[in-house]
């Protein structure tokens, strides 16, 4: 499905734009296929193994008072008592074509796509899932310009001045970034910035609310992700950039009178950001299924806070949705990385 | 999803949070610091709301009143809710026949009419109660209320196929056999088939019971005994948008994110004796981090916590330093107990059962609790305070408050004797891993009976399960759950309210049972018989004193604490009080503001 980190640079495309066009369409293929396992790997986590384990799944659907009529009402709603391959069907045709839950005279319809409905909150999960998902977007994306535009500066930096003041100064930050967990980090910013000097309110307000008040509202939470990772980017970028300004190539583009900033920018950055790059596809993707932490902490109503609440009411729907939207971003992330490769490492176009 | 990489890094959580903890201290001095000891602008002082009125007189008509809350309902349907705070602030946008009086304390746990124009006229036999309703009630779009629509809305409650949740005191009461399927399969015309209600006019509602019960009315002040209009039902989607016949009405609600409520301009006020409706708008945002939600509220930015559970232990640290005017430290109403499960071995003899009570050191319980203040007083019976017939700790049969509070070896040496366990026993505690209080007090009691020779193990059982696994007497006994941790609290104020579902036989259920102990005493259950048949107060009264003194008798409990919470509430709130119908809690449908900004 992907490069992981350790792994060479993506497969070789070779030939023209055709070619680049079949390579994309089996990667696609290949990313549905992965799809279609996930979902129902996942669908086997939430309702077979608990049967095969002797829990009821029904009464995880019911509140307080597990009325055995209501139990039984659920079992009916979620056709329980169906064979397995029916409820699979079932569950896939509620993705593409929409799902009718009926039982005791109450009928709710779940238009597609229906990735389920959660008779807790009766709510159906889609609906939650793209209210919830521009949050943890804009969580993730707006931390990831921080930590790799901080990250990448702190990393090369290093690399070039190695040894100095700067170089260990930074590391040590880095490594202190790497090391703080968020709930720290983040319960320190709020009560200094926001508790303590008032600076920001750090209470979220909807992008479409107000700019300023969305920002003013992202800020924490931004910086105290992007701390975590820029420092993990930082060193990452410090080892590259160290091993590759010792390759015979940077040494022939020195030696040929090329410029510092051209040598670094052009040579070594490119080789550098390949690793940045697989890095920062399984990153993004993973963040993008909720940042729980930083959402915790700083109660932002995102992906994370959803499937926390989730677990802690057992909301089996919602954690479904989540975790498939999760599995979807990381197959999604990873194929941009791939189509990414392509791009930058010239080794990849030309073999 | 991800947990981002941070897992596996307790120690420095732990040494994080308390460095935290120690920077919130002094950050969160920032906020409230008003003109203090009850004057026009500050805070009314610790305790001023505890059990009378703070500030009645400076609530202003106007304002937003905010709540901040860290766990949204279970359901905003009438029928459907079980959250104490959800009936608390339930009677924002719903009125019933007859409510609680808002009034502070113990007054505050005695009805008084709401729709009804008075109490119920009670037949001799306390079998028929009759209700005539006001005039000018309305619902939000202007329709008058009518006795067919609170019909509907009681019969909702036999709906638990579709509206699980609630409480279903009232089928139970008015058709014991089940017979009616209904409203959702009901194949009147009118959808109002249900026998046991009588509506023959719009004004006039009559229950008929087939046999008494002394605390019917107390169910009739329940939430879920609110009207609905047939029209306006939307069944399992109801929760989402209640229909409403209170001064307030739904202007929007997202689940688990915000709730916003704004006047209903059809109430009106000379159809309400009960509610002011001082505030023009109610919100509620909900938080995902508790400390962060507590120091937004020390720092002013909301007036009270929805879930009225008491402050983190962080928040309530900063605020008993520096803002301890803003506090009040109500008894909740709540008992936290073990509950010893006679059917898990040595525990069917009594001598064993008491072996543990006089072994436990009372004082490390309380102080697991959350000490006498957070925690609240050790707990020395099974009746609440707050339940008409509770002696508080007056009542102290095995000295848990007195000579023995710090435990009592010999004595405990001494049951186990008699019990044919000299050198002791092993067994099992059960305990939700989701609640860490209640773990310290699992891990107290393990170390006091260590001394007597009870060798304890504790499990942490799932908490979101605890009906399949604790409330199902036959996995209690596989796992051999002999020491069982909970905490229970009146659904309406009445031991009928409170003990029913602890203490009688036919409470014992095969999941989501709630008899941890399997009490089955023809004494208790007599007991109840004879309190559902009594219809004087007083005679009420002298059966709850009775039926607690056999609980105790029986050493069915070791109580912990009748617990206490220190409640927030912020210096702009005015004619703030709490009641005892509500276990403690403000009564939110009066509250004001004292500024309307």
């Amino acid at each position: 499905m992907t490069a992981g980190p350790g792994r060479p640079p993506g497969p070789a495309v070779r030939g023209g734009p055709l070619a680049v066009l079949a390579y994309l369409m089996r990667r696609l293929f290949a990313a549905a296929v992965m799809l279609v396992v996930i979902i129902m790997v996942v669908f086997s986590i939430f309702f077979l193994i608990p049967k095969w384990a002797g829990v009821d799944v029904a009464l995880s659907f019911v509140g307080k008072q597990a009325d055995p009529a209501a139990v039984e009402a659920v079992r009916v709603k979620l056709g329980l008592g169906d064979p397995v391959y029916v409820q699979v069907w079932e569950f896939f045709k509620g993705i593409f074509a929409g799902r009718t839950y009926a039982a005791g005279g109450d009928v709710t319809h779940c238009s597609a796509p229906c990735f389920g409905y959660s008779f807790r909150s009766e709510q159906a999960i889609w609906p939650v899932l793209t209210d919830r998902f521009p949050v943890t977007l804009g969580l993730a994306l707006g931390a990831a310009v921080l930590w790799l535009i901080f990250g990448l500066a702190a990393g090369v930096l290093s690399a070039l001045k190695r040894g100095s003041l700067w170089d260990r100064g930074a590391m040590i930050v880095a490594l202190a970034g790497v090391s703080l967990p968020i709930y720290f980090t983040g319960l320190l910013s709020l009560a200094i910035f926001s508790y303590g000097l008032g600076w920001l309110d750090a209470q979220y307000v909807p992008l479409e609310d107000s700019f300023t008040g969305w920002i003013g509202g992202m800020i924490l939470p931004w910086v105290t992700l992007a701390f975590l990772y820029a420092a993990m980017y930082a060193r990452i970028t410090r080892a590259t950039m160290l091993e590759i300004l010792g390759e015979d190539y940077i040494r022939t583009a020195r030696a040929k009178g090329l410029r510092e900033p051209v040598v670094i920018r052009k040579h070594a950055m490119r080789s550098t950001m390949t690793p940045i790059l697989t890095m920062l596809g399984m990153d993004l993707g993973a963040l993008i299924g909720g940042a729980i932490l930083t959402e915790t902490t700083f109660s932002l109503p995102g992906l994370g806070q959803a499937v926390l609440h989730a677990i802690k009411n057992q909301d089996l729907p919602i954690i479904l949705g989540v975790t498939l939207i999760t599995s979807l971003a990381v197959l999604i992330a990873n194929l941009v990385v791939d189509v990414l490769y392509a791009v930058i490492d010239p080794r990849v176009r030309l073999s | 999803m991800t947990t981002q990489r941070t897992s596996g890094r307790r120690k420095q959580a732990m040494a994080a949070a308390a460095v935290v903890a120690a920077l919130l201290t002094t950050a969160a001095c920032g906020g409230g610091d008003g003109e203090k000891g009850g004057s026009k602008n500050g805070a009314a002082g610790f305790d001023a709301a505890n059990n009378k009125v703070a500030q009645a007189s400076l609530a202003k008509k106007g304002g937003t009143l905010k709540f901040a809350g860290a766990q949204d309902a279970d359901s905003w349907d009438t029928t459907r809710g079980y959250y104490g705070f959800m009936w608390n602030f339930a009677r924002y946008y719903s009125r019933q026949l007859v409510t609680n009086k808002t009034e502070p304390g113990k007054t505050g746990a005695e009805l008084t009419p709401d729709l009804a124009t008075g109490l119920a006229k009670i037949s001799d036999d306390g079998k028929t109660y009759t209700y005539t309703l006001r005039d000018g009630i309305t619902w939000e779009d202007g329709q008058p209320i009518t006795s067919k629509d609170i019909k509907y809305g009681i019969e909702r409650v036999w709906a638990q196929d579709v509206l699980s949740g609630g409480p279903t005191y009232l089928r139970d009461v008015l058709d014991p056999e089940g017979e009616y399927p209904g409203p959702y399969k009901d194949k009147s015309k009118d959808k109002l088939g249900l026998k046991a209600i009588e509506t023959p006019d719009d004004k006039t509602i009559v229950f008929k019971l087939p046999k008494a019960n002394s605390d019917f009315e107390e169910m009739l002040a329940l939430i879920s005994a609110s009207p609905v209009r047939q029209d306006k039902d939307t069944k399992s989607k109801y929760a989402l948008r209640p229909f409403s016949s209170g001064p307030y009405k739904f202007h929007s609600y997202n689940p688990g994110k915000d709730l916003t409520l704004v006047r209903n301009t059809e109430w009106k006020q000379s159809s309400d004796p009960i509610r002011k409706a001082y505030p023009d708008k109610i919100t509620i945002k909900f938080f995902s981090n508790a400390n962060d939600m507590d120091a937004r509220l020390i720092a002013g930015d909301y007036d009270l916590d929805i879930n009225q559970t008491g402050m983190s232990p962080q928040g309530r640290t900063s605020a008993l330093k520096q803002h301890k005017e803003n506090l009040d430290n109500p008894v909740s109403g709540y008992i936290r107990y073990a509950a010893l499960a006679q059917n898990v071995k040595p525990f069917d003899n009594i001598h064993c059962r008491k072996a543990v009570l006089y072994g436990a050191d009372h004082v490390s319980l309380q102080t697991a609790r959350g000490g006498p203040v957070a925690g609240g007083e050790i707990g020395t019976n099974m009746l609440p305070p707050s339940v008409p017939g509770a002696e508080g700790q007056k009542y102290d049969p095995y000295e848990m408050a007195g000579a023995n509070k710090k435990g009592n070896v010999a004595k405990a040496k001494e049951e186990l004797k008699a019990c044919g366990k000299p050198n002791g026993f092993k067994t099992t505690i059960a305990v939700r891993n989701n609640k860490p209080v209640e773990v310290a007090t699992a891990e107290s009691l393990q170390a006091s009976l260590k001394k007597v020779g009870i060798d304890v193990e504790i499990d942490q059982y799932d908490g979101a399960q605890n009906s399949s696994v604790i409330g199902s007497p036959s996995n209690v006994k596989k796992k051999g759950y002999g020491i069982i941790i909970m905490g229970w609290g009146p659904d309406f104020p009445s031991v009928q309210g409170y003990g029913w579902p602890l203490w009688h036989s036919k409470a014992i259920l095969e999941s989501a049972n709630n008899n941890y102990a399997l009490i089955k005493d023809k004494t208790i259950d007599g007991l109840f018989d004879q309190y559902v048949n009594t219809l004087d107060e007083a005679g009420k009264t002298k059966i709850a004193t009775e039926i607690n003194h056999k609980v105790m008798e029986g050493a069915y409990y070791l109580p912990f604490v009748f617990e206490r919470f220190l409640n927030w509430r912020s210096d702009r709130l005015a004619n703030v009080y709490t009641t005892d119908a509500y276990s403690g809690q403000y009564d939110f449908v009066n509250l004001g503001l004292k500024s309307t900004k």
